[in-house]
This record gives structure tokens, sequence and C-alpha cells, in this order.
């Protein structure tokens, strides 16, 4: 099971906990997590990437493994780490006060 | 007996405050949806407990909620809390304002350096339920477009007759974005409705939205090249009277203005006020000459005069006005009252409602003559609307 955390208000707009868990068929990448993400909360569609082009929103970055995979390629593999759910693929809103 | 019901959208949440008929003693609950921006909420006129709201946030984009139930609980529509996932793309479309390309061409519009820049939805300004209908909902997005939902807000569509206009490439943002934030329905014909923009003007379609055309005839703002031109002005707010719909109240940027045409051509009626800048405005209920802006100071100095929060009344549909002053501060006050935070209610005698970005909301209940503050301390108001409830 792919494990990943949401920061605070999608889980509010998805009426889940600290961490979803997911379960992928075939390659673990970006693209397939949020796929998989987005089909079993639909209210997300949107919210993370254009309805459109899929593109992530421009406030929000993707960590795992203390890295920043927000510019890997959406269908680059994640790390085996994430796929084995020993460490948890993060969605981030960039920080900003006020 | 009746009561009322505001719907307050603020910078960081929804709130709703709750009275009888006397208007002196109010519940107040929230935030709902706490931290987000909610631009804009509004009942429909045919179902009192059918309400929209525009969830917003930079970060996370474009949410509609909607309640069934007069605000007990909301859903997104078409994907209600808990429901199991189904076989199939995601069903949620709620959310999803793309604009009609195949109708019109996605053109560009003015940016502020003048130059040409393609339309991108931002968000929701402003939600206008059908008169007769709960599931028919209208929405003013940014860039500026109008959307229609006839199923209860769960897809939207273009009305790109708008868009398409022809004049998109003169229309500029203002300082809060290139926004389409008033519609209004006509109750006497319901071919006729009308929207503004900041900054492009007031636009009137006769045929259902599918064709519009520009109403700004006798406007004049010194600030763009042509102060007279066709497009470009910034319209902040539009007030019709539902009984009296060929007469229309407008405060601009700078000047408050006035139709009775429909309007096909306007006239300045700022009269004697300290200063024609503003962003509210809105009619009485049950007299339609009688109209209330809120003066601001400037487009500099997004503040009332002096100090001094003043609602100004016309008993004369403009020209001469009264400082209404009666329980609001008269110094040391610096807030603003944004273009859609000013609502009346329906009752006799008519309630007049205003929110201030230093997230006071205001209720009059004797038409103005004097003021108490429901709640001092919300986040800043964007919007208030109010239902008057039998």
């Amino acid at each position: 099971m792919v494990r990943v955390i949401l920061p605070q208000h999608l889980r509010a707009l998805s009426h889940t906990g600290s961490e979803v868990q997911l379960e992928i068929h075939g390659p673990v990448t970006q693209r397939s997590v949020l796929d998989a993400l987005e089909a079993h909360y639909p209210m997300l569609r949107g919210a993370i990437r254009d309805h459109e082009t899929l593109k992530r929103r421009a406030f929000l970055r993707y960590f795992a493994c203390e890295e920043d995979l927000s510019h890997e390629p959406p269908d680059a593999p994640l790390p085996e780490a994430v796929a084995s759910g020993k460490e948890p693929f993060i969605v981030i809103g960039a920080i900003a006060g006020g | 007996m009746s009561s009322v019901r505001v719907l307050v959208g603020t910078h960081k949440g929804a709130f709703i405050l709750t009275s009888d008929g006397k208007r002196d003693k109010w519940e107040v609950s929230g935030p709902h949806f706490a931290g987000w921006e909610m631009y804009h909420l509004k009942g429909s006129p045919a179902d009192p407990n059918r309400i929209y709201a525009s969830q917003t946030s930079g970060w996370f984009g474009q949410i509609i909620q909607r309640s069934d139930d007069g605000v007990k609980t909301w859903v997104q529509p078409g994907t209600p809390p808990g429901e199991k996932p189904a076989s199939g793309p995601p069903k949620a479309a709620s959310n999803k304002f793309v604009y009609d390309s195949a109708a019109k061409p996605l053109t560009t519009h003015q940016w502020y350096d003048g130059t040409q820049h393609p339309w991108e939805f931002k968000r929701v300004w402003h939600l206008e339920p059908s008169l007769t209908d709960p599931n028919t909902v209208y929405a003013g997005v940014e860039d500026a477009a109008i959307f229609r939902s006839t199923d209860g807000g769960e897809n939207w569509h273009e009305l790109p007759g708008l868009r398409g206009h022809g004049t998109g490439p003169k229309w500029q943002p203002g300082a809060g974005g290139m926004c389409l934030h008033t519609i209004i329905l006509d109750p006497s014909n319901p071919k006729r409705m009308w929207i503004a923009i900041s900054a492009a003007g007031a636009f009137r379609s006769d045929d259902g939205g599918e064709n519009w055309k520009p109403i700004n005839r006798g406007l004049r703002s010194n600030y763009i090249p042509d102060p007279e031109a066709e497009i470009g002005h910034c319209v902040h707010h539009i007030a019709m009277h539902p009984k009296r719909p060929g007469v229309l109240f407008m405060q601009k940027h700078w000047d408050v203005m006035r139709s009775d045409d429909a309007g096909d051509n306007w006239k300045e009626v700022s009269g004697n006020l300290p200063t024609d800048f503003g962003f509210v405005i809105d009619v009485h209920a049950h007299e339609p000459e009688t109209i209330y802006v809120v003066p601001i100071k400037s487009d500099g100095e997004h503040f009332p005069p002096d100090g001094k929060l003043r609602v100004f009344r016309s008993r004369t549909g403009g020209n001469e006005w009264e400082p209404l002053t009666k329980g609001l501060p008269q110094k040391d006050c610096y807030v603003n009252v944004l273009r859609d935070a000013m609502a009346v209610d329906s009752l006799d005698k008519c309630g007049i409602y205003f929110g201030t970005t230093g997230g006071q909301v205001y209720c009059s209940a004797d038409a103005g003559d004097s003021w108490n503050a429901i709640v001092h301390d919300l986040p800043a108001v964007l919007s208030v609307e109010v239902q008057t409830l039998k």
C-alpha cells in the first residue's frame, strides 16, 4: 500500500485522517498515485492538479524520503521506499504568512 | 414569525448569523470551511434551504459547496462525503470551470502592462441562484466570464457569448483581478440579465445569456485613455429593485450612477456625497428610490473619509444624500466595505447589513437610522447576503 499524507485543508475536504493508504496497480509514479487518490476521493479533483492539464497547482509540492519530487516527471518511478509503503508520499502546501 | 439568516463570507471561513424578525439578538455559527476564502454565499429565492457557496484558495483552487437543509450540512455537489468510490472516471466536476473554447476562441485580454494575456480561471466571485429553479445557478468568475449550472452545481458550462463578445482583448484586470462580480436576474423577464466586470464595465443580455451588449454609455472614467469608451470602466457593483427592473444603480470606481432604461444610458447621481469612490450599493426593499452607499476616501486610500464609518442614504434615487452614523464608529475607523458586502432583508422595517474588512457585520433594523454590530471580530468580510425567512 502506498501511503499519502495530505495537508490539513485537503483532509477536511476529503473527510480523511492524517494518512491515506492506496493500492496502486502497476508502476508507482506521481501520476498513478494521484490518479488513485482522485479516484477514491473525487472531491480532490482540481485541488492538487489542474482539471484539464493535470499540472501540479503552483503552491503545492510533492515530498518523499526527504526529497522535493515536485519537478520530477509525473511518470517517473517514485522511490522504492514510497512504493513499498515504508515512506509516505507527502502533498504539502507552500508556506505563506498572513 | 419571520426571521433572518445572514450569510457572511470572509477571508478565513463562512459565518451564519441568525435572528428573529426583531433583529436585536443574534446567534452566530461558524467558521464553516475554516481557513478557506469564502468569496460568496447565496440562497435560492425558490428554496431558501438551498444555499450555494464559493470556497476558494490560492493553494487548492476552487470548490463549490451546497447546502440543501438551510446550512445544517454541506456537500460538494456530486460528491457527497463518505460515498464509496465508483468505477469509471471521477465524477466530481463541481469545481471544474473550463472556458468554452469550442464555442468561442479563448483569445486574450489586456494585462496590467498593456500586453495581451491568456484567459486563466482563478476563482468564483459571485453565485447567483435562479429566481425560480433551485437547481439553476450562475457563477461570475475571474478571469471574467459567466458560467451556469442547471443541476445544482454538479456541472458548469460557460455562457461564452459574453467572453467572446469581441471586446475581450480590451478588458483588463482591476487591482483585485479581472473579475465578474455582479449578476442580476430580471424578475419580470427571464431572458434578461445584467453582469458587471472590473475592469470592462456592465453588460446586458436580452436572450438568456446567449448574446451580450456593453451598456456603459454615460460612464466617464478619467483613468482610461478614452474616458467615455465603450469598454474599460471599473464598475464596482450594480443594484436593482426587483419591482422596478428597468432602474439600475451603480457604484463605479469613482461616481455613483443611475440608469432609467435598463442600462442603455447612465447619469451621475453622486450629488453631495463626501467622496463618490466606494464599492457597495443597494436598494431599500420597499422603497425603490431609497439607496445606500458607503463612501470610501479614494482608490489609493481604501477607508472611510476622516476615519468616520458612514452609510449614506438617498431617498430620492441619488443626488441628495444623508449620512447615517448612529451606532457606527465616528473616529479612528479605517476599514473597507467590499463590493458584495451589503445586503437588505425584506422585513418591515427594511433591514440593512454590511460587513467590513475589520471583521464587523453591522445591522440596521430601521432602514439605516441606527446600527448595531452583530459581530465585531470576524476575519475580513468578503460578502454579506441575507435571507428573509417566513
